[in-house]
C-alpha cells in the first residue's frame, strides 16, 4: 500500500515552463503518489450516491454509468441555472494569467494544468464545446472540446488536485474562484460515482455515526476519557465534561480528528481545560460530533445533509448557542453556508459569552461563535489566569487556514490569543500569510496516505515560508486553527523543515493556563518534559535541552 | 500558434472586406449605415441579454473572497474594504476594483530557485498595461463623441486639451503635427504591451486561445487606422462628422469625399462592437456581477436566502439513537427513549445493528 516518496532534493526539482504539447493533447498519468483511490461502493451506497462499484482510477475502464455523457451535460446545464458564480466564471475569464503562479500545486509540481486558469479551462472547454455555438462548430479553435472519457479522467485527476483554497480568487481581477469551479466539477464527477474514497468514507461515516472517523457514541466518550486521564496525569486536575446533556447553555462542536490522533488531541485537551477553567456550562454531542464537513467536498447537497446535525442537535438539547472549535473548512461552511442551508436558527439565542457578557453580534443570525473569538474575548476581559512563560521554549509562527482567511476573515483573533499565551511569536512573510496564505497542501479532503507525494508538493510553498522563519528567527512551532492542518502539517514539516512541531492554538492556551488546584506542570499535554517549567523551589530544574519535537 | 496566426488572418480579412466593399464595390451605404446600426443593435441587445442571462441564475450562497480581517469583536481592527461588512463597503470595494484594478495591483511573481527557495517579487506590469489600455480606450471613446455632438460640449473640449498637452511640448521644439492625442498612443502602446506579454511569458502563451489573440489584433488595427487618419493620410473630417451626425440623429447620410480608410476603421469598430457580447470582452459586464466581490461578508450576522434551497435526506437523531441505543446507555450517555419505539418492552433489542 505504501507509496515510496522521493527525497526533497528530487521533489524540489521543478520546471515551471509549460511543455511543447498543447494542453488539450496531454493526458494525466495515474501513477502511484499522484492520484487518490476511488470511492468504495459501500461508502457511496451508504448515503445513496450513484454508480457504486469496485474501481480504480488507474484502470482503463472506469465503469461509468449508461448515458454518462447525458448525465454530465444535464448536470452542467442545471448548475448553470443554479449558480451565478459558475455561469459567470465560465464566461468572463480573459486568461490574463494573474492566477497562474498563485496555486500551491502549480508551484509544487510545475504542471500547467495546475494553473488555476487552466484548471478552470478543463471544464470551460467542455462548456464551450457542448453548450456554445462557436465551440460546437469551431471546436478547438474556439477553445471547445467534447465530453469524452478522457476528459472525465482528467477532471478527476485535477479537480482532486485542487484544495479549494481560493488563493487564485484573491488575485483574479474578476474574483473568479477556482474553488467554485472545483466544487461544481466534483458534483459532476459524483453524478458518475467518481469520488475519492478519502472523501466518500468520511461522508458515509459522518452521515451514520455523526463524525468522519465513524466513532460510535461510546467510543467517542471513551476517547475523551483517555484524554481526561492524560490531563489528570500531566496537569493534576480531573475534569468531568458532559455528553448529549439537555439544558446546557452551549453546544460545543469541533472536528472529530481532534479526539483521535496527535497532535489534534492536545488541542482537544486544551478545550477541555479551557472550559473547565472558566466553568462553562456546555456539552459535547456524540451525534453532532463532527465540525468538519467532507460533504462540502462532494456536493452542495451532501454538505447540507451532513451539516443539518448541528442545528438539529442544538435544538434537541435546548442549548442557547453553538461554540465551534478550530477547523478550516468547517468554518467556511458555518460562516458562508450553514444558516442559508439549514437555518434559520430561530430556536437559538444571539450568542453572548456567559463569562464576560460580550454579545457576539457578528454571529447574530448563525448563532455560532469561533473558539478564538471566544477566547480572545476572555483574554481581553482578563478572565483567564495565564502564565505565558510556560511556552517560552517555543518560538511560534501561525499558519492561516485558507478557509478562515479567504472565506471568513479570521486573522487577528488567533494572533491575539497566541500573543497572550506565548512570549515568542513571529509571523511568516506577508506573501504567505493572511489573505495570501498558502494551503497545507492537503485541504478539501485530499489528506489521504496514498497521496503523500502530491501533498508534500502542494505544501511546499507553505513549508518554504516556515523554513525561512525557522532559519532566520528560530521558529520551532507552527500553530494553526484547523484539524486537517494538525493532521497534515507534521509530515510536511518533517519532510521540508525538520525541527518544527505543529499545534493548535488552544493547545498553546492550555499550556499557559493556570488551572485551579493544578499540580506542578513538569510535563506538557503531550507528556513531554516541559522545557519551560520552573520549579517553585530554588533548586535548578534539570532543563536539559531534550529533543522537543512532535511525535 | 494556429489561434495566433488565424487571428491575424481574420483581422486582415476584415480589413480586406472593408477595402473591397468600399473601394471596389462602393458599398458605402452598407458600410456607412447598415453595418454600424446592425453592430450597435447587436452590441446593446447582446449586452442586455447576457447580463440578464447571468442575473437569471441566483446567488444561492454568500461567498465573498475575504482579503482582510472581518468585522468581529469591536476592539479588533477590521479591514472595511477588503472584507466589507455592509453594502456601502461593498460599493467601495467594487469601485476600487473597477476603477483601479485593485486585485491586479496585488499581483506578485513567483521566484523559484533551487534549494528550494521560494520568494515572491512585486509584479505590477500586468496592472500597468491594463490600466494604460483601459483608460486610454475610455478616453478615446469619449473623444469620439465629438463626431456625434454639435456643438462640442465644453467638457469634451477640455478633455481633448488635456489629452493633447503634448502638442505644447512638441510645438516648443518646433515639430509641427496635428495635435497629438496622448490617449491614442497610450491605447496602442497598452494593447501592444499586453500582446507582447501574451507572446513572451510562456505560461500565458500556453493558455492563450484564438479568442485572446483576436481582440488584441482587432483593437491594434482599429488604433492603427485611427492614427493613420489623424497623422498620415488626410481625411475629410467635416464629411465624416456629417455621416456620424446622420447616424446619431437617425437621418443617415453618406456624404461624398469620405476616405476609404475611414470605412475600414469604422468597419473594424463595428466588428468589435458586434463581437463584444459574445466574447471574453464581456468581463466588462461580468465584473459587476461577481459574487466573490460584490457581496458583503455578513452571512453570520444577516441571513442569506437561497431561492432553490430544497429539503434533503438527513440521518436524524432518532435514527442515530435507534442505531446505538444500547451502547449509549451502556456508556452512560443520555437517551431519549430507553427502548426503541417500534419494539415496546422488547428485551431482544440488543445488538440490533452491530457495526
Amino acid at each position: 500500500m505504501a507509496v515510496k516518496t522521493p527525497s526533497p532534493q528530487v521533489v524540489s526539482q521543478i520546471d515551471h515552463h509549460p511543455p511543447r504539447q498543447k494542453w488539450m493533447d496531454t493526458k494525466p498519468e495515474f501513477k502511484p503518489g499522484s492520484y487518490l483511490y476511488g470511492a468504495q461502493p459501500g461508502n457511496l451506497e451508504g448515503v445513496g450516491l450513484p454508480n457504486p462499484r469496485e474501481w480504480s482510477p488507474a484502470d482503463d475502464d472506469w465503469k461509468l454509468p449508461a448515458d454518462w455523457q447525458g448525465t454530465v451535460r444535464e448536470g452542467i446545464a442545471e448548475r448553470l441555472t443554479r449558480f451565478r458564480s459558475f455561469k459567470l466564471f465560465m464566461d468572463i475569464c480573459v486568461r490574463c494569467g494573474a492566477c497562474a503562479d498563485k496555486c500551491h500545486f502549480f508551484i509544487g509540481t510545475g504542471d500547467p494544468k495546475n494553473m488555476p486558469v487552466l484548471r478552470a479551462e478543463l471544464l470551460r472547454s467542455v462548456y464551450r464545446g457542448e453548450f456554445k455555438t462557436a465551440g460546437k462548430i469551431l471546436g478547438k479553435l474556439a477553445g471547445g472540446r467534447k465530453l469524452t472519457e478522457d476528459v472525465i479522467k482528467e477532471w478527476f485527476y485535477y479537480f482532486f488536485q485542487c484544495t479549494e483554497c481560493r488563493r487564485c480568487s484573491v488575485f483574479c481581477p474578476y474574483g473568479i474562484d477556482t474553488a467554485e469551479v472545483t466544487i461544481i466539477a466534483r458534483e459532476l464527477l459524483n453524478l458518475l460515482g467518481c469520488n475519492i474514497d478519502w472523501i466518500a468514507g468520511p461522508v458515509n461515516n459522518c452521515f451514520h455515526n455523526g463524525n468522519h472517523l465513524g466513532l460510535q457514541p461510546h467510543t467517542f466518550k471513551e476517547n475523551a476519557e483517555f484524554l481526561l486521564d492524560d490531563i489528570e496525569e500531566y496537569v493534576g486536575v480531573r475534569i468531568e465534561p458532559t455528553f448529549n446533556r439537555k439544558g446546557a447553555e452551549i453546544l460545543f462542536v469541533t472536528p472529530s480528528g481532534d479526539i483521535f490522533a496527535e497532535p489534534g488531541i492536545f488541542t482537544f485537551m486544551g478545550y477541555l481545560m479551557l472550559f473547565d477553567h472558566i466553568g462553562l456550562d456546555y456539552t459535547w454531542s456524540t451525534y453532532a460530533s463532527e465540525g468538519g464537513n467532507f460533504g462540502f467536498f462532494t456536493s452542495h447537497e451532501m454538505m447540507k445533509r451532513l451539516n443539518a446535525k448541528m442545528y438539529a442537535e442544538a435544538k434537541r438539547l435546548g442549548v442557547k448557542w453553538i461554540l465551534g472549535g478550530e477547523c478550516g473548512h468547517m468554518w467556511r461552511v458555518v460562516h458562508q453556508y450553514m444558516d442559508t442551508m439549514n437555518g434559520p436558527a430561530d430556536f437559538l439565542e444571539k450568542p453572548a459569552s456567559p463569562i464576560t457578557g460580550t454579545v457576539f453580534n457578528n454571529a447574530a443570525a448563525t448563532k455560532m461563535v469561533h473558539i478564538t473569538e471566544f477566547t480572545a474575548d476572555l483574554i481581553k476581559n482578563d478572565k483567564l489566569k495565564l502564565d505565558p512563560s510556560q511556552n517560552d521554549h517555543l518560538t511560534v509562527t501561525f499558519h492561516d487556514s485558507c478557509n478562515t482567511s479567504r472565506g471568513m476573515g479570521l486573522l487577528e483573533e488567533p494572533r491575539y490569543v497566541i500573543n497572550n499565551v506565548c512570549n515568542n511569536f513571529v509571523d511568516m512573510a506577508p506573501q504567505a500569510t493572511r489573505e495570501n496564505t498558502f494551503c497545507c497542501g492537503s485541504g478539501s479532503g485530499l489528506n489521504a496516505g496514498e497521496y503523500l507525494e502530491m501533498r508534500l508538493r502542494g505544501g511546499l510553498p507553505r513549508a518554504n515560508a516556515v523554513h525561512r522563519v525557522h532559519e532566520d528567527k528560530g521558529v520551532n512551532m507552527l500553530a494553526c486553527v484547523c484539524a486537517i492542518d494538525r493532521a497534515v502539517l507534521p509530515p510536511l514539516m518533517d519532510y521540508w523543515v525538520p525541527g518544527v512541531g505543529v499545534c493548535g492554538v488552544t493547545e498553546l492556551v492550555a499550556n499557559a493556563l493556570v488551572m485551579e488546584g493544578q499540580g506542578p506542570r513538569e510535563y506538557n499535554l503531550r507528556g513531554e518534559e516541559n522545557l519551560s517549567y520552573k520549579p517553585p523551589a530554588d533548586e535548578e530544574a534539570p532543563a536539559e535541552a531534550g529533543e522537543e519535537g512532535a511525535e | 500558434m494556429i489561434g495566433f496566426l488565424l487571428s491575424i488572418v481574420a483581422v486582415l480579412v476584415l480589413v480586406g472586406i472593408a477595402v473591397v466593399g468600399v473601394w471596389g464595390l462602393d458599398l458605402r451605404i452598407l458600410f456607412g449605415v447598415i453595418v454600424p446600426y446592425a453592430a450597435l443593435i447587436t452590441f446593446f441587445a447582446g449586452m442586455v441579454y447576457k447580463v440578464l442571462d447571468w442575473s437569471r441564475s441566483p446567488v444561492p450562497f454568500r461567498i465573498p473572497t475575504t482579503c482582510g480581517q472581518e468585522k468581529s469583536l469591536p476592539w479588533i481592527k477590521r479591514n472595511k474594504i477588503d472584507n466589507p461588512a455592509s453594502g456601502g463597503a461593498v460599493l467601495l470595494r467594487m469601485a476600487l476594483e473597477i476603477l483601479t484594478f485593485r486585485s491586479l495591483f496585488r499581483n506578485m511573481k513567483l521566484d523559484y530557485r533551487q534549494g528550494p527557495k521560494i520568494r515572491y517579487s512585486s509584479e505590477k506590469f500586468l496592472w500597468l498595461f491594463a490600466i494604460m489600455f483601459h483608460y486610454a480606450f475610455l478616453v478615446v471613446l469619449i473623444r469620439h463623441a465629438r463626431f456625434f455632438l454639435e456643438p462640442v460640449p465644453k467638457l469634451l473640449a477640455a478633455l481633448e486639451a488635456v489629452d493633447g498637452f503634448l502638442e505644447f511640448n512638441l510645438a516648443a521644439v518646433g515639430i509641427g503635427l496635428p495635435t497629438v492625442q496622448l490617449s491614442g498612443l497610450v491605447l496602442l502602446g497598452g494593447v501592444s504591451l499586453l500582446l507582447l506579454r501574451r507572446i513572451v511569458i510562456p505560461q500565458v502563451r500556453y493558455i492563450s486561445l484564438a479568442a485572446d489573440w483576436f481582440p488584441l489584433f482587432l483593437i491594434t488595427a482599429i488604433g492603427l487606422t485611427g492614427i493613420l487618419m489623424r497623422y498620415v493620410v488626410r481625411v475629410d473630417v467635416v464629411s465624416i462628422k456629417e455621416l456620424a451626425m446622420g447616424l446619431a440623429t437617425f437621418h443617415p447620410v453618406v456624404p461624398q469625399g469620405v476616405s476609404a480608410w475611414f470605412y475600414v476603421h469604422l468597419f473594424l469598430v463595428c466588428v468589435l462592437f458586434a463581437y463584444f457580447p459574445f466574447s471574453k470582452l464581456m468581463h466588462l459586464g461580468g465584473v459587476f456581477l461577481s459574487p466573490t466581490r460584490n457581496l458583503a461578508n455578513n452571512s453570520r450576522s444577516v441571513r442569506h436566502v437561497n431561492p432553490w434551497n430544497y429539503p434533503v435526506k438527513t440521518h436524524d437523531y432518532h435514527e442515530y439513537e435507534d442505531d446505538f441505543r444500547e451502547k449509549m446507555i451502556g456508556a452512560g450517555i443520555p437517551v431519549e427513549r430507553e427502548t426503541a419505539a417500534e419494539e415496546p418492552a422488547a428485551p431482544a433489542a440488543e445488538g440490533k445493528k452491530e457495526e
